[in-house]
């Protein structure tokens, strides 16, 4: 088992501070996130897995290397609740025993992120469209008080064919919030198809660069890759579109829609620890 | 009673923490508060479900969020953001609906607000207001003002007879004294019943509710004692029969033991002929309005 040797949350330095030289996120606890994120679904038998594990990355690099105190984070994707949970856990934040819990009778764990219970989680959300307004407002709050924090807010692209996901970038885009930081899980896949034929808006850098944003593009699950994408922005908000893949690190999900829903099976579990080095 | 909002908001603008949303209403009534607060009074453009999501980012950061349109377009259009942003974390975002049931009048049936605070009394932790008289406006924002949760203000328009003396703010009033049947209002449809019952052959006893749920404002001890004694009860509302005052009453006086014999409901019907006019004429149309309610106490006094 991983020891935890990263910093406490709130012993964190603030980013503001100075460069966070000092919380650089370790290649091998990121692999034990993502092993501890297979095992607490597999324990669970729960599925939304695919879209946990396209944002596990981003969600550990955020917490461990950009998000100080001071900083905000809402997953407005709410069904990536899991690799939220395992992200909180790597920063000691969340225990064993809490993730034990997932999806049962009498947790905190509930498959999308709660109202209570957890401090470092600000928001319920769940029902797609509902981060982006309330990052917006945080990011707003920060300006009013003159605090230089940061607020990112990860959303799913499916997300964006919500029409209040739009009022907030309409909102956030001429009030110039430059503090925010809007991420973009692009999977390329949604609840019951490819985003593409659903309701496509490829390229959806293109279709947002239209607005007054900066929009980078990355691999999101390349980590100098993401760093240097989410690395602060102008004088507007940021968007970081993030190429994915659902169901990234285990076989038989990559890229196939059934992992937005299904639980894993044992052939896939296995298959998975393998395909990260670990004993099945 | 925008004017009495916008000078009541005023008094509390020097606070740094108080934010003033706008989804684009406001024009010809809140300037003066808008010179006072400067970048703290944002017009959030059309976008409601925007607007009252921001709202709730600013509460969670300690700021003073009011939300301000037309009442529809807060408690229909952003329902799932006053659900899942503001109530289930309880935070004090203050909601300003404008135009309480017909209020909007001819401006038809997409801005009236029929079935507001029944839908949003289905809510945790919320508090819904409903300033009857011009005068309430500004206990009313003073008592949202300091609320530990969410609040939704129904606005409408004060309807105080000429030369009536009203008592005090508080969330339940007894307007008259009477040993007739009881009859109980919400917000301002209790001027018009004021009017409507002045002179009648019995003495109907009038209260006035301005705030709700029952479970958090309960009815105070001598309308229970009124309603015991009379066993006569009408219930008068600019809202539909769903979720209203009077269901909410029904319960209340089950639970409670007490027996009415004779009831009246006088609320919103939505539009029965099919035909839009001005707030009186739905008021007619829905029996609201003065010679209605009088015929329906006459009735229960018979
Ligand atoms: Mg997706």
């Amino acid at each position: 088992m991983y020891v935890n040797k990263t910093m406490a949350f709130a012993e964190r330095p603030d980013p503001t501070s100075g460069p966070m030289a000092d919380c650089h996120l370790p290649p091998d606890l990121l692999n034990e996130a993502r092993r501890r994120l297979l095992q607490m679904h597999w324990d669970s038998g729960v599925g939304h897995l695919g879209g946990n594990l396209s944002a596990l990355d981003a969600m550990m690099l955020l917490h461990h290397e950009m998000i100080g105190p001071q900083d905000r984070f809402i997953l407005s994707k709410g069904h990536s609740a899991g690799a939220y949970y395992i992200t909180l856990w790597s920063l000691g934040l969340l225990t064993d025993a809490d993730l034990l819990t997932f999806h049962k009778d009498g947790t905190r764990l509930a498959g999308h992120p709660p109202a209570s219970g957890i401090p470092s989680i600000l928001f319920s959300t769940g029902s797609l469209g509902h981060g982006l307004p309330l990052a917006a407002g945080l990011a707003l709050a920060a300006r009013l008080e003159g605090n230089k924090r940061r607020v990112f807010c990860l959303t799913s692209d499916g997300e964006w064919q919500e029409g209040s996901t739009f009022e907030a970038l309409i909102f956030a885009a001429h009030r110039s919030l430059a503090n925010l930081t809007i991420l973009v899980d692009h999977n390329g896949l949604q609840g019951f198809g490819s985003t593409a034929d659903v309701a496509s808006m490829d390229p959806l850098g293109v279709r947002l660069a239209g607005f007054d944003v900066d929009i980078r593009a990355c691999d999101g699950h390349d980590l100098p890759s993401l760093r240097t994408a989410l690395a602060p922005g102008g004088n507007r908000p940021t968007v970081v579109i993030m190429r994915t893949i659902k169901g990234r690190g285990v076989p038989g999900m990559e890229g196939h829609m059934e992992s937005h829903y299904l639980p894993l099976t044992e052939t896939n579990y296995r298959a998975a620890l393998a395909g990260i080095g670990l004993p099945a | 009673m925008r004017a009495e909002l916008c000078a009541a908001l005023m008094a509390h603008a020097d606070r740094p923490e108080m934010v003033f949303l706008t989804g684009d209403l406001g024009f010809m009534a809140l300037e003066p508060l808008r010179d006072r607060m400067g970048d703290r009074f944002i017009n959030c453009g059309i976008g409601e479900q925007n607007m009252v999501g921001v709202a709730a980012g600013l509460a969670r950061e300690g700021l003073e969020p009011w939300v301000y349109t037309i009442a529809p377009f807060c408690y229909a259009r952003a329902f799932e953001q006053i659900r899942n942003d503001i109530c289930l974390h309880g935070l004090p975002v203050r909601l300003l609906g404008n135009g309480g049931g017909y209020g909007y009048g001819v401006m038809g049936p997409t801005h009236h607000a029929l079935e507001d605070y029944g839908v949003l009394l289905t809510l945790p932790n919320l508090t819904a207001y409903v300033p009857a008289f011009n005068e309430d406006v500004i206990a009313v924002i003073g008592s949202a003002a300091v609320s530990p949760g969410p609040s939704y203000i129904r606005l409408g328009r004060g309807e105080r007879p000429a030369g009536a003396v009203l008592p005090a703010y508080a969330p339940w009033r007894r307007l008259t004294r009477g040993d007739g049947p009881v009859v109980v209002a919400v917000g301002p449809l209790a001027g018009a019943a004021m009017a409507a019952l002045a002179e009648l052959p019995v003495r109907p006893e009038l209260w006035v509710v301005s705030e709700l749920p029952l479970a958090t404002v309960a009815p105070p001890r001598a309308f229970a004692e009124s309603i015991a004694a009379s066993r006569r009860l009408c219930v008068v509302e600019e809202h539909v029969g769903q979720g209203g005052l009077a269901q909410m009453l029904a319960v209340w006086a089950l639970n409670a033991g007490i027996r009415v014999d004779g009831f009246r409901h006088q609320h919103a019907r939505g539009y029965p002929s099919g035909l839009y006019g001005s707030q009186n004429f739905h008021r007619r149309e829905s029996m609201l309005d003065p010679d209605s309610i009088r015929d329906a106490v006459l009735e229960l006094a018979a």
